[in-house]
């Protein structure tokens, strides 16, 4: 070993080795001429979210690259870094510490969905930063953190927040329906939907005939469906995740189920690729959503735009061909944070803040306005019917009947009404 | 009713089981991800080409066969030969779960797959209240056939007795001028495929992601030994006797129930009849 050093080659690597290493320094110092604004975050490029993470994540890209076309913000270009978080919530504090202390970045975003934004909440309130997070429900709720923002059109209150439009929908049908069954998945969401489903039950007055929980392991949804239908309920309710969405749909129909409204808090029929196989299985249905390609939602400003650039990119980074659930609003956060920095005309966290607190915001979802808990101040989850879906031959043609208008009407609020609901249920079958 | 059309079900998804931990004394806790291989091969021939998923399954287990038999190769070679076959074959097994379902949610992501069919969405109505979907007649008279034929096929050939035997004695077999290896190549590769074409009726039940395998770990397990370890005859009975059960809870009682409840059935006749239903 000792006699390495006397090498005059290795001497030479080392000082080539110092010398790589100075200039790279230079090279960071030229480069800060240019000084990028740097947004990092984490983002589930892997993993069981990734389906949403993805979409999300070219939507993050298009905004950064309209940004540095219109000459960047603050008149310095914008820099996106982010990591996979591999939909695990334990790699986002390292993921974060490493985008403040070794990237530096000047701002942050949330990564996809409420398991994420959770780790994250107690270091943005330890470092004082503010932070926009993308789709999580309730994450604000215990801190109460002022410096959170929250861009899924939930409202200040969450629970009720899925269901409300629902049964406002079925209590101004004439004649009023008067009976409820609630079925809901044994997890999180599910039930948060039914504890809001059962107060706005009361407070509407209709009355509970059947009101269960079922495993998410269930197999075979036909006995559950069939034990609703001895109740011969006017209302179906259900809170499902996306695998039991599908069961519980299928054997509906099976099985011959046919109130007066049915569904509510179905997640998975947004997607895309659970549209193209239901198909005309999911006609009649009224559920939430945040978005759909209706008139009143394409007015938006920016928003045709935005989609024509989505789809255009979408083939090829193959994810989500339509981009109608997650991406508008993964957009528009990052609206909300471009028009803050430029308000407030600089990066200073509380700064930055105080704008996004006071100020509405336009975006391609509309105009925003923060309130309690940094939920929009209020919510505006929309309730859609699904209408005239067609069985279709290929999987092409099955995606391009959902690109345009009249597949998914939006119902509810009556401010983005953009059709009317077929009553009841079964008449919208066939 | 509906139970008794989960219960085939279940006995196909089960079958592989009996076969490899009834009657080889293999526990391959990697069956179920072989279960959504199947689905996936189904869904991958009838997404794109519209083939029904069911006979994509049957037309796809001489090649889980062949898969079967090469795990079982190399598993013989690294651990059983050696005599390590119980704790470290189950970390193998374990290990080959994992690079199973990770390999598919890389190639086919982690959205929710499901198959076409003509069937999907229709039933029979039997008056009274009683329907039969066919998305569950299907997969349950499958399921039978399965059953029956590999009845047929253990007690009634050659190799079908030599597999017997194998769980029985194999310096016996042995003795007899039969190759244990050899056999027990055959059977774990049956079981595998076997497993493959239960996938493929899984895929027309209900739509499947790479981490579904883990719903059926505990029921295949359970019916395996529920039923008797090895008796086919008693696999069916216990996947019906499940299926009954959880069907009947959901319907009466509460779905929230329907699990345990049969669970609960196969700690109290495990208590009873230690053996299982069948066991020998």
């Amino acid at each position: 070993m000792s006699q390495l050093w006397k090498r005059p080659l290795t001497w030479a690597l080392v000082a080539a080795m110092t010398l790589s290493v100075m200039l790279a320094g230079a090279g960071v110092f030229t480069a800060s001429a240019q000084n990028p604004i740097k947004i990092g975050f984490g983002m589930a490029l892997t993993g069981g979210l990734s389906a949403n993470g993805k979409p999300a994540l070219l939507a993050v890209q298009i905004w950064k690259d309209d940004v540095n076309k219109k000459g960047g913000l603050l008149g310095r270009p914008v820099e996106l870094v982010f990591y996979d978080d591999q939909t695990n919530p334990s790699t986002v504090p390292n993921i974060y510490t490493k985008l403040l202390d070794v990237d530096k970045v000047d701002l942050i975003i949330s990564g996809y969905g409420t398991n994420l934004i959770a780790p994250l909440m107690p270091i943005a309130i330890e470092r004082k930063l503010t932070v926009i997070g993308m789709f999580g429900l309730a994450n604000n709720e215990k801190y109460q953190y002022p410096n959170y923002f929250q861009i899924q059109p939930a409202g200040p209150d969450p629970q009720t927040s899925t269901a409300i439009g629902f049964f406002e929908l079925a209590a101004r049908q004439n004649p009023k329906p008067q009976t409820v069954a609630l079925v809901g998945a044994d997890a999180e969401y599910p039930q948060n939907a039914m504890v809001g489903a059962r107060e706005l039950v009361k407070k509407f007055g209709f009355k509970i005939v059947y009101d269960k929980n079922y495993p998410q392991s269930t197999v075979d949804y036909t006995p559950i469906v069939r034990a609703i239908k001895a109740t011969n309920p006017d209302i179906v309710f259900v809170a499902s995740y996306p695998p039991d969405s599908v069961g519980m749909l299928r054997a509906t129909q099976e099985v011959g189920l046919s109130p007066k409204i049915y569904g509510g808090g179905m997640v998975g029929l947004q997607f895309t690729s659970v549209m193209q196989s239901m198909g005309p299985m999911l006609n009649g249905v009224v559920n939430y959503d945040f978005w759909a390609p209706e008139s009143t939602m394409l007015a938006m400003p920016g928003i045709k735009e935005f989609l024509k650039d989505y789809q255009s990119r979408a083939e090829k980074a193959g994810v989500d061909p339509l981009g109608y659930y997650l991406p508008p609003y993964s957009y528009a956060l990052m609206q909300v944070l471009g028009q803050a920095v430029e308000g407030s005309k600089g990066l200073d966290q509380q700064k930055i803040a105080d704008y996004i607190r006071a100020n509405e915001f336009s975006t391609v979802v509309g105009k925003v306005k923060f309130g309690k808990n940094g939920e929009w101040a209020k919510g505006r989850t929309l309730m859609v019917q699904y209408q005239k879906i067609r069985p279709m031959a290929n999987e092409k043609e099955t995606i391009e009947q959902f690109r345009g208008p009249g597949k998914k009407v939006v119902l509810y609020p009556d401010e983005l009404k953009s059709g009317a609901i077929v009553y009841p249920y079964s008449a919208a079958k066939n | 009713m509906a139970g008794l059309l989960l219960g085939g079900f279940y006995a196909a998804v089960s079958l592989g089981v009996s076969l490899i931990f009834g009657l080889l004394d293999i526990a391959n806790i990697a069956q179920p991800a072989f279960l959504i291989a199947g689905s996936y091969a189904a869904y991958v021939a009838n997404s794109a080409y519209g083939f029904d998923p069911i006979l994509v399954g049957i037309a796809l287990t001489p090649l889980f066969y062949v898969i079967g038999a090469g795990v079982y190769r190399v598993y013989y070679a690294t651990f059983e030969r050696r005599g390590d076959e119980a704790l470290r074959g189950l970390v193998f097994f374990f290990g080959l779960l994992f690079i199973i379902e990770v390999s598919l949610s890389m190639r086919f992501g982690v959205d929710y797959r499901m198959a076409q069919a003509g069937y999907v969405g229709k039933s029979i109505d039997l008056g009274g209240g009683v329907g039969v979907a066919y998305r569950y007649l299907v997969p349950c008279l499958v399921g039978l056939a399965m059953t029956l034929a590999l009845y047929l096929f253990l007690g009634r050939t050659f190799y079908g007795r030599a597999i017997m035997a194998v769980s029985q004695d194999q310096g016996a077999l042995r003795l007899m001028g039969a190759n244990p290896v050899h056999i027990k190549t055959i059977a774990f590769g049956i079981g595998i495929a076997a497993a493959s074409l239960a996938g493929a009726l899984l895929i027309t039940i209900a739509p499947v992601i790479p981490s579904t395998d883990r719903d059926y770990i505990g029921r295949m397990f359970a019916i395996t030994v529920l039923g008797g370890m090895g008796s086919i005859g008693g696999t069916l009975v216990a996947a019906v006797i499940l299926g009954v059960a959880e069907s009947l809870m959901a319907t009466f009682i509460g779905p929230s129930w329907a699990q345990a409840v049969s669970f609960g059935i196969l700690l109290l006749a495990l208590a009873v009849r230690p053996a299982g239903l069948f066991g020998r």
